[in-house]
């Protein structure tokens, strides 16, 4: 699927959770099942450390596609960061480039991204652009 | 009979506060930040806004009507102020930005003046960052050494540990009056009563204290209490630094600049006499007055039925937080409750402090979550974080009910 188709649909799934009780327990879930990243990868140099929340990011580059790997020890920031591994991992980094990342704000979860709460999110947001720029 | 009266006591004072009576995301604002600032009262507002609308004129500088009236403002604050904290001179009362300035202005000119060398200084394991940096800088400068007084698992100083760490060459302690995380009421009569038989001064870290406390700076004693105005109604960027006459009158400026000085030539500068000479520059003459109505408001909120009122619910949180298995409370009396302001921070055994956050946020409910700027009083318990509830007078017992049902809910979501 495209990237955009891909945005695209998560903004859909969304919008059918008027409640913010209900996109909070999705994240919940989503974040709970996130089960792949190895505790031994918990390392500073792949830390993006906040105020608030932690959050680990790992990436590796296979025939041009960017894989992303990540964690964070705060379970809402974690089911947000499932969402946007499920976007941007396995993506080349034109793909990933070409993407505004206004995805977040558009399933209105914009107050988990202000620079106030100071948890990891912005910041991975950044590290996974920079990364597709790296890579280029 | 007497619940209804508080209840209208309390409606009262809270018609005060404009934003008391405004909704989050739908829901009943629950304010519980206070110890990160308070709110502002409509008294606070109306006379920032006259003073900036109607008498804004840089002060005591020129002879006209405008400038009179603003001077007039400001150093009648001076007064309310001295009288507040019942200092011994006017000129003892430094205006400042806040607590955070208030402590560099000393740890800058009392290590000018004092430290060397291999001297020491004496901080808490309770404090904030705002009473470590400063003194770090200044030891850093002056080749000095930082000693820390630790606490012990409950969160109370380990008083006992103080006649050890006190060298011919400690120059100065500074401890908070009350921790922003603990919320224990620190014994700074007995810490400046060793330090003074031994020929140490102290300075307070008041940011808490001057709201929780009745602060007579003569009577406790201290050589200096910092603390801000936002955290006790008034605008922010104000702040009060009280120091002892002998000790300003040794301290060489702060900062340079306007109004801080005798003669200027090219040669040389005499300083100002006290308090100017602490004061370079314009000062938030807009803003230092408010600290007048929120003074007041301080007053009447120190009101017999309102302190039992919260006390009560203080009681009744702080039974909440001991009883429940799930929570850590950091930060426990041990004696009687009356060691504890009404603040708590905590953690729940396998929930992160940012998701509750998050969660309470959107039932209406403000709270702090992190490090509260005390990283090393998280390390000290092994924490990444914690979740604080701070009140303030005018919360109500409602509020803190709606809060612990919020935060089972928030648990049960996310556990």
């Amino acid at each position: 699927m495209k990237l955009t188709d891909a945005e695209n649909a998560i903004i859909e799934e969304f919008s059918m959770y008027e409640e913010w009780l209900d996109k909070y327990e999705y994240l919940i879930e989503l974040g709970k099942a996130l089960k792949d990243y190895p505790e031994d990868a918990k390392t500073d140099d792949r830390l993006i450390k906040g105020c608030q929340s932690r959050v680990w990011l790992d990436y590796r580059v296979e025939e041009g596609r960017i894989f992303f790997n990540a964690d964070s020890d705060a379970i809402i920031t974690k089911g947000i960061i499932s969402l946007l591994i499920s976007l941007y991992s396995g993506r080349t980094p034109q793909e990933i480039l070409s993407s505004d990342f206004s995805v977040v704000e558009k399933i209105g979860l914009k107050e988990n991204l202000s620079p106030t709460r100071a948890n990891g999110l912005v910041s991975m947001i950044s590290k996974i652009r920079e990364v597709a720029g790296s890579v280029i | 009979m007497r619940a209804c009266m508080i209840m209208s006591e309390l409606t009262q004072i809270r018609q005060m506060f404009p934003v008391l009576s405004r909704k989050v995301h739908g829901k009943n604002l629950v304010y519980f930040d206070n110890a990160a600032t308070s709110q502002r009262p409509q008294s606070v507002v109306d006379l920032w806004t006259r003073i900036s609308s109607y008498s804004n004129a840089n002060i005591h500088r020129a002879v006209h009507c405008l400038a009179d009236e603003a001077t007039t403002e400001y150093e009648q604050t001076r007064d309310v102020v001295r009288e507040f904290i019942n200092a011994g001179r006017r000129e003892e009362i430094i205006f400042t930005s806040g607590a955070t300035a208030s402590i560099n202005l000393v740890a800058f000119s009392f290590g000018e003046a004092f430290v060397g060398e291999d001297d020491e200084v004496i901080v808490t394991e309770a404090e904030h960052h705002s009473n470590i940096v400063p003194w770090q800088m200044m030891c850093l400068r002056k080749g000095a050494s930082l000693k820390v007084l630790p606490v012990d698992d409950h969160g109370h100083l380990v008083v006992d540990a103080l006649e050890e760490l006190i060298t011919d060459r400690t120059r100065i302690l500074a401890l908070t009056h009350i921790s922003n995380v603990l919320g224990i009421v620190n014994p700074v009569k007995e810490v400046i009563s060793i330090c003074h038989s031994k020929g140490v001064p102290v300075l307070v870290d008041g940011a808490q204290g001057i709201v929780h406390s009745r602060v007579d700076v003569q009577d406790m004693d201290c050589d200096f209490y910092a603390f801000s105005g936002h955290k006790m109604y008034a605008a922010t960027g104000t702040g009060v630094l009280y120091g002892k006459k002998k000790y300003l009158d040794m301290m060489p400026p702060y900062m340079g600049g306007g109004e801080m000085v005798g003669n200027v030539s090219f040669a040389h500068t005499s300083y100002a006499p006290l308090p100017m000479k602490f004061e370079a520059g314009t000062q938030n003459f807009s803003s230092i007055p408010t600290l007048k109505p929120a003074i007041d408001t301080v007053k009447l909120l120190n009101d017999k039925e309102l302190e039992q009122n919260l006390n009560q619910i203080r009681d009744y949180l702080l039974g909440y937080f001991v009883s429940d298995p799930r929570i850590t409370l950091y930060g426990v009396p041990r004696g009687t409750n009356d060691e504890k302001i009404p603040l708590f921070s905590f953690k729940v055994d396998s929930v992160h402090h940012e998701d509750l956050a998050l969660i309470l946020d959107k039932m209406g409910i403000a709270v702090r979550s992190g490090q509260m700027c005390a990283e090393p009083l998280m390390d000290r318990f092994g924490v990444t974080g914690m979740l604080r509830v701070s009140l303030a007078p005018y919360n109500t017992m409602e509020e803190a009910e709606y809060f612990v049902k919020c935060l089972n809910r928030a648990i049960d979501m996310l556990v």
